[in-house]
């Protein structure tokens, strides 16, 4: 099994703003560190020739999509909180707005597939709605690859 | 506190054990029988037996390293030994800081009051670092004339950081904070590093040394090396 996650940024001004340029030129170097890092399998990416085309989509111009799949959970952890990517998350306040709900979500997904946008929206909804469960989970309350795989398919989160 | 817990650390009573046990942790990293029996100064054979207790302990976990030379004749793989992930504890009468520290980090994740808690670190660092520069001061210890980095170096071992010497500067092998740090890692490893510098401040260091370079498996923090570098 593969680990989906998403998340969800709430930017403070608009991507090609002044307040955030510094955000969008960190982009390539942090995007990039990710692509190299042990576990990483997949992220949405808007252009392959553009690093700094963030995911265009229908739910809201304020909202910063970040969307990828890793080999477990202990390589996405490795790469958001024990690389340099720790720092940029860090200054997080100076370019996105604080969230009530929850803004990333966490499933299993199995090998070789991939997800879509839809699914992972409707998956953090679950998360909000439901709260933490084998089929949404984040950090705080995560489950086991082994907890996901006596689910029945996908199927329910895309209702 | 679980009987578990105490039976494991009861083991670690043994001396040879307990040298043992250190020598594996120390290294942070896959140790081999031959040569935790060297750091040990014991035979192979009795440091193979008591390891092997260690790890029905649940203190090391072991595996096996391949050989170098592949192939026929080559041997078998080498049985190895790591510092196990869980932690044990014991403390009587029972307290637990965790659970309280965990609601705590909460609390100002939902005030968005990482900033007052970074300065919270930093204060109590600073305090810490003072009173331990007032100790040495007053009992210098068995070294009087040790350089001023060594006292960090000390203290921070004294607070189970684990340092270890790496181009000059110190990292940290062990976060002590780990169970918050992986419920909460922006704000337990940015509390980490406001307590570090604070306590730097306290012993009268720089406390621009201690600077985030998170690396997996450590603390996040590290320290360059001594002023004007």
């Amino acid at each position: 099994m593969h680990l989906a996650e998403l998340n969800l940024a709430h930017l403070r001004a608009p991507i090609d703003s002044a307040e955030l340029a510094e955000f969008v030129a960190l982009l390539e170097p942090i995007n990039a560190l990710a692509d190299d890092s042990p576990g990483f399998v997949w992220r949405m990416k808007e252009s392959e020739e553009d690093p700094t085309a963030t995911i265009q989509h229908v739910y809201g111009d304020h909202l910063l999509v970040n969307f990828s799949v890793w080999e477990s959970l202990e390589s996405l952890w490795n790469y958001v909180y024990r690389s340099d990517h720790l720092a940029v998350l860090r200054r997080r306040r100076e370019w996105f707005l604080r969230m009530a709900e929850p803004t990333m979500v966490m499933w299993w997904i199995p090998e070789g597939t991939i997800p879509t946008l839809a699914e992972a929206m409707a998956r953090l909804e679950r998360l909000r709605t439901e709260g933490p469960s084998p089929e949404a989970f984040t950090y705080k309350d995560s489950y086991a690859s082994s907890e996901a795989a006596s689910l029945p398919a996908a199927a329910e989160a895309r209702k | 506190m679980s009987d578990d817990d105490l039976d494991a650390l009861a083991l670690l009573h043994d001396p040879v054990r307990r040298s043992l046990y250190e020598a594996v942790a120390g290294r942070g990293g896959d140790v081999g029988r031959a040569e935790a029996a060297e750091a040990a100064g014991v035979s192979r054979t009795l440091a193979g037996h008591h390891l092997d207790r260690l790890v029905e302990a649940g203190l090391l976990e072991s595996g096996f390293r391949a050989p170098e030379r592949k192939g026929p004749g080559s041997g078998r793989p080498a049985k190895v030994y790591r510092r196990a992930a869980g932690e044990r504890s014991v403390s009587l009468p029972p307290r637990d800081y965790v659970v309280l520290g965990a609601v705590l980090a909460e609390v100002v994740e939902e005030l968005g009051a990482e900033d007052e808690a970074d300065a919270a670190a930093r204060r109590a660092g600073e305090r810490l670092g003072r009173r331990r520069a007032a100790a040495l001061r007053a009992d210098p210890g068995p070294a009087p004339s040790e350089p001023p980095d060594d006292v960090v170096e000390t203290v921070l071992r004294e607070r189970g950081y684990e340092p270890y010497t790496e181009g000059g500067g110190l990292r940290m092998r062990n976060c002590p904070f780990h169970v918050l740090s992986l419920e909460q890692p922006l704000l337990v490893c940015s509390m980490n590093l406001a307590l570090c510098r604070g306590l730097l401040e306290g012993l009268g260091d720089d406390p621009g040394r201690a600077r985030l370079d998170p690396r997996p498996g450590e603390c996040c923090v590290a320290l360059s090396k001594t002023n004007g570098d």
